[in-house]
């Protein structure tokens, strides 16, 4: 069987029980909002709301760098910190901060593999109490742009077909039938998706308990939809947060070398006047 | 530093079913003296409620209702 391209990358929940109280292991939940945390949530973990602490609050964007920066003090996070990232809906934001520590250059982050869910399901001891933490100052690096897909190279890259694109939504979303997963606001004109996009829902990389397929299951997951390591892939969602998660996927368990995160995802190119949509 | 204080969460119960027509998730359980409730949409997976009270009917009835009335609200297109 072979194994994850960088398994440095994730941890269990077992090892998160273990390491939680260690000097250089910061744990993070983080969530869309801190609710989830409130009720209950890993020992020593602090929380990150990714809709106001994540993203920046007026422009729609990932935080600039000083403020990342600033982000990372508060949590009392350094530059050698182990930073292990989880959160409900199956790790989605965690993976997003993941993928945007790792645009400023943090060397040590990890995902527990399963999530939020799994260590509930597992029984694991949670908490109210909010950690205390020592503040430090933290230096990003300059961003690294090269795992972030802007529209204009998805545009270039659909016309051409010069990558794969990756929508990985539900089959619903993709096809149009709905503008956003049930239950949560829709935030587009126009359903559907990018032309020459195949649809891989995120979740076929998971276990039923959370936990990511192994690597023999990925690689055949993504290979039977054409998506091979030996060409560029794109990954897109709605919000860029469930591509994260496939991005995390490629690049850090398959290994793949050049993957990217479409974060406008389809609220930016199901908003555009006169870009095709293909559907169903 | 000082350990929290820390609770185990017991009674773990998950099942799936329909609601508003469409499937969802519910899982609940018990967390020192109450309980927790969250619904999520099962394709994608989002969680799009939590409820919580004394009891698990009364956890589960506040995040069905909110998750009821949010599912509500979602369109279909013919495709």
């Amino acid at each position: 069987m072979a194994e994850y391209a960088h398994p440095e990358v994730l941890v269990t929940t077992a090892w998160v029980d273990q390491h939680r109280n260690d000097p250089n292991v910061r744990i993070v939940e983080v969530d869309v909002d801190t609710t989830a945390y409130e009720q209950g949530h890993i020992p020593g973990a602090i929380a990150w709301n990714w809709t106001t602490q994540l993203c920046d609050t007026v422009r729609r964007d990932i935080i600039p760098k000083d403020q990342f920066e600033r982000l990372m003090g508060q949590s009392g996070i350094s530059n050698d910190t182990t930073v292990i990232l989880y959160g409900d809906n199956n790790n989605w934001f965690a993976a997003w901060a993941f993928w945007q520590m790792k645009i400023y250059g943090h060397a040590d982050v990890r995902l527990m593999n399963g999530g939020r869910k799994k260590w509930i399901e597992e029984g694991r001891p949670l908490t109210t109490e909010v950690p205390q933490v020592s503040p430090t100052t933290y230096r990003a690096k300059d961003p690294d742009f090269s795992i972030r897909a802007y529209l204009p190279e998805v545009r270039s890259a659909m016309e051409a077909r010069s990558a794969s694109l990756i929508d990985v939504r539900s089959p619903q979303e993709f096809t149009g039938e709905i503008l956003a997963p049930p239950g949560l606001p829709e935030t587009c004109q126009r359903g559907g998706h990018i032309p020459g996009a195949k649809n891989i829902p995120w979740g076929l990389a998971c276990n039923e308990d959370g936990t990511f397929k192994s690597a023999d299951e990925l690689k055949a997951l993504y290979e039977a939809q054409g998506v091979t390591p030996d060409k560029p892939a794109i990954a897109y969602c709605r919000i860029g947060e469930r591509s994260s998660h496939t991005w995390f996927v490629l690049k850090y368990l398959l290994g793949y070398p050049e993957v990217k995160n479409y974060d406008g995802s389809w609220t930016e190119w199901g908003n555009l006047v006169g870009v095709p949509v293909e559907k169903p | 530093m000082a350990e929290a204080a820390t609770l185990r969460p017991e009674q773990y119960v998950r099942r799936r079913e329909q609601l508003a027509g469409w499937e969802v998730n519910v899982v609940s359980y018990k967390l020192g003296d109450k309980f927790l409730c969250e619904v999520d949409n099962v394709s994608p997976g989002a969680i799009i409620a939590r409820g919580q009270g004394a009891t698990r009917e009364e956890a589960e009835s506040q995040a069905l209702a909110q998750a009821r009335e949010r599912l509500a609200r979602t369109r279909r297109f013919p495709t």
